[in-house]
């Protein structure tokens, strides 16, 4: 997205930075009481649960984003840029799963679905740009 | 679908941004429009035409 030029994307970046302040914290402490084996049953699955909401927190972000944002052009690049994101992280985990279960691959823990859709977001970013990249002036 | 934005926006000797100003939008916006990589909203159409007091006819043309 780059800098953030109107109120709807300052949202976005601040949302995102919350969500993955909230990530690093709740990540920390499921690994510490719960990898640790200190936090057992109900309250251990509640404590797993808070990093997995946190990344969904930015997934949230986008949504809202893409809710949000007033400039018609710049929401129909970001809907692009998600559905690049969605196809990409789909076909890849869906490969990958048929890999894994032929046993040509290793196990890949499934939060890395995550990982990829945002790696999707840029790949998303790198489509629009050069697909509409034109002249720039004034 | 090809439009007028450019010539009309020269003849007020308007930049990009200053016409995006005026629309409320961003200059990307006006840049995509302008080159046809983006045919803007009925509704943006609109604001386009009444800003430059022409009918959208007068701005925007099939190709």
């Amino acid at each position: 997205m780059g800098y953030p030029r109107n109120p709807a994307q300052r949202r976005y970046v601040l949302r995102v930075a919350v969500a993955m302040a909230a990530y690093i914290v709740t990540l920390a402490a499921a690994l510490r009481f719960v990898g640790g084996g200190a936090v057992t049953g109900p309250p251990a699955y509640l404590l797993a649960l808070l990093p997995g909401l946190s990344v969904a927190g930015i997934f949230w972000a986008v949504g809202r984003l893409l809710v949000e944002e007033r400039d018609e052009y710049l929401r129909m690049l970001l809907v692009r840029q998600v559905l690049v994101a969605s196809g990409f992280t789909l076909t890849v985990a869906t490969i990958w799963g048929f890999f894994e279960n032929l046993r040509l691959v290793g196990h890949v823990d499934a939060f890395y679905i995550a990982v990829l859709f945002f790696l999707g977001l840029g790949l998303g970013s790198c489509y629009n740009w050069l697909t509409l990249r034109g002249r720039s002036e004034g | 679908m090809k439009n007028r934005l450019k010539v009309l926006r020269a003849e007020r000797d308007w930049s990009q941004g200053d016409l995006a100003e005026r629309l409320d939008v961003s200059r990307q916006s006006v840049n995509a429009i302008e080159t046809g990589k983006y045919d803007p909203s009925l509704p943006l159409a609109f604001r386009i035409a009444e800003l430059f007091a022409l009918p959208i006819e007068a701005i925007f043309s099939k190709d």
